[in-house]
């Protein structure tokens, strides 16, 4: 990879889609969420304590944006929970290499939940490590891992990170 | 051990059909339980043998509250013990997993230094510097271990217990619950991962859960619209020694009669067709028990669940952190001899199970719907009737029997 590749052009456009993916999350418009991915993708939110001993487990793990569409519908219509909001802190985005179309890119995230009784909670913190491909002219994650630090996840995790 | 307080006594019109909330919202009452339950004749799952493969290898874990570590030591052989320093009371182990190749467990504050057995084997300047200082003359290191755990190793897990009448591990689990425990643990295992969530409710509500056949196909709705599990399917719930307990089912097994019954009641239960999977590779599983059984919930009181959900297998422990919360921990686990393709299933189906999953990330949301709910009116009973009254199972799905159970068992452990 030549420095040239990182261009302040690819910077901003790589950080716009960051914080695209947290705005339309943040702004419950997750019938949109899966258009962030290629069509054969993967998104998993896999806890720090299983990535950093090899261990697979994730709480999400979508290969397909089909299943990243189910998890929509599940959310919607099956799964119960009580109402809840997130808001994404996004910080140190960094283009560690570029490999032609293919970026790779690695952020930190906190998440704040609010709920019903209005106290905002840091609900869970971690790094973004993604591959980022040009898909029709568009940035668009082809993988997306969310690796958190917090292990204690409060009562359930139903909204993607 | 203390006596029950008279005012913690349950009323006599009270029972197995109908608990005071008493139970869930009162500190007399968990305090009771960490000493009659927790420290009394019960086994507790401390690990997976497969978490601590190696000589020094350690996991830090709980009883009830109290810290514990289970260690392998240089004999192969499997130790617990509380991570209590005998010096002044600090935690000797202080990371959640891992191994010491010299098999040697120090508590920084002193160094006084432990083996994996959780013998005392060294104490810094115990004959003193330089001729000052130093333990008295007739200190002997042999009174000084860290308080012990007796351990068994059954079928690739071990079991502890601070009981000293605690029953044999199979007499303690019963006839049915051993037959399912070595069912799913019938050969070597392999960790896949850990999973770890927070739950602002008794730690007992989630006990009721796992023994609730009658809630799954009413809550868990994404269960039921594909047609995992049914009320209607056929399957059993066993009740083993009160409070230990067995919920089978296969899936695919309905009968017509039962399935026209939940037309009827216009269940939201019944909306197949309503949701299809986008991408139904997700529940693609491979049949690997020659029985057909799908569904296995498999409770042993008061702290493990051993489950399989389709290709999922997973022990659940249960920590109670309080009165009012509980860490439930995760362990996913796969067969040492999995395919490559069976791995990848059991990867892609733990999006059903755990925190974030599909079909199970309501019970944590059912137990805080009864905590919230409870508060103050500790006088006052549920109604456990589905079924009948008894503290018994049955051959099908459609009853809080096992729930009964549980009741019954520990009213007389706590002696209420």
């Amino acid at each position: 990879m030549a420095a040239s590749d990182i261009t302040l052009e690819l910077k901003s456009e790589v950080e716009d889609l960051l914080n695209a993916y947290a705005q339309c999350i943040d702004d419950d418009e997750l019938e949109k969420w899966p258009d962030f991915f290629t069509e054969s993708c993967l998104y998993r939110i896999i806890p720090r304590e299983n990535h950093e001993v090899g261990l697979p487990t994730a709480v999400m793990w979508c290969d397909s944006r089909g299943m990243l569409e189910d998890r929509v519908t599940a959310l919607r219509h099956a799964n119960v929970y009580q109402v809840q909001w997130y808001r994404h802190l996004l910080s140190n985005p960094r283009i560690l290499s570029v490999d032609g179309d293919t970026i790779n890119v690695q952020s930190n995230y906190a998440v704040f939940k609010t709920c019903n009784d209005g106290a905002s909670t840091v609900f869970n913190v971690g790094r973004y490590v993604d591959v980022i491909v040009r898909d029709n002219g568009v940035l668009k994650f082809k993988e997306r891992s969310a690796i958190f630090d917090t292990h204690k996840i409060t009562t359930l995790m139903v909204i993607p990170i | 051990m203390s006596t029950t307080p008279e005012h913690l006594k349950w009323p006599k019109e009270a029972g197995c059909t109908a608990v005071p909330y008493s139970v869930f919202n009162n500190q007399e009452v968990y305090e009771l339980e960490q000493e009659k339950i927790y420290n009394g004749n019960t086994w507790h799952f401390l690990a997976a043998d497969a978490e601590i493969p190696d000589k020094g290898s350690f996991k830090s874990t709980y009883i009830g509250d109290t810290p514990v570590v289970v260690t392998r030591g240089h004999d192969e052989e499997v130790y617990a013990w509380v991570n209590r320093c005998a010096h002044r009371g600090a935690e000797v182990c202080r990371e959640r997993h891992g191994k010491v190749e010299d098999g040697v467990f120090a508590c920084v504050y002193h160094q006084w230094a432990y083996d994996a057995k959780g013998d005392l084997r060294g104490v810094p300047f115990q004959r003193g510097l330089a001729g000052k200082g130093g333990m008295p003359k007739d200190f002997d290191k042999k009174q000084h271990s860290l308080r012990k755990v007796r351990v068994v190793v059954f079928h690739g897990t071990v079991f502890g217990t601070f009981g000293d009448n605690t029953p044999d591990i199979e007499e303690y689990m019963g006839e049915d619950v051993t037959y399912h425990f070595k069912r799913l643990m019938h050969k070597p295992i392999e960790i896949l991962g850990t999973t770890r969530q927070y739950i602002a409710g008794n730690w007992k509500f989630y006990s009721e859960n796992t023994k609730d056949p009658y809630h799954a196909s009413l809550l868990h709705l994404f269960h039921a619209t594909f047609g995992l599990y049914r009320s209607s399917q056929k399957g059993a719930s066993i009740v083993n020694n009160d409070f230990h307990s067995v919920l089978w089912a296969s899936s695919g097994t309905e009968s017509a009669e039962a399935l026209d019954d939940m037309k009827k009641d216009k269940l939201r239960t019944l909306q197949t067709g309503e949701y299809e999977l986008k991408d139904p590779s997700l529940l693609k599983g491979q049949q690997e028990f020659d029985d057909g059984i799908t569904l296995v919930i498999l409770s042993l009181f008061p702290s493990l669940v051993l489950q399989q959900i389709q290709n999922t297998l997973a022990f659940r422990q249960i920590l109670p952190k309080g009165k009012d919360e509980f860490e439930l921990v995760w362990t996913y686990f796969g067969y040492k001899d999995d395919t490559e393709e069976l791995r990848n299933i059991r990867l892609k189906q733990f999006n059903l199970i755990g925190p974030g999953g599909l079909i199970s990330m309501e019970d944590g949301e059912s137990t805080e719907l009864c905590h919230n709910a409870i508060i103050r009116d500790g006088k006052y009973t549920n109604v456990i009737q589905m079924d009948g009254k008894e503290p018994v199972g049955n051959d099908h799905l459609v009853t809080e029997g096992l729930i009964r159970g549980l009741w019954k068992g520990y009213q007389k452990l706590m002696a209420f």
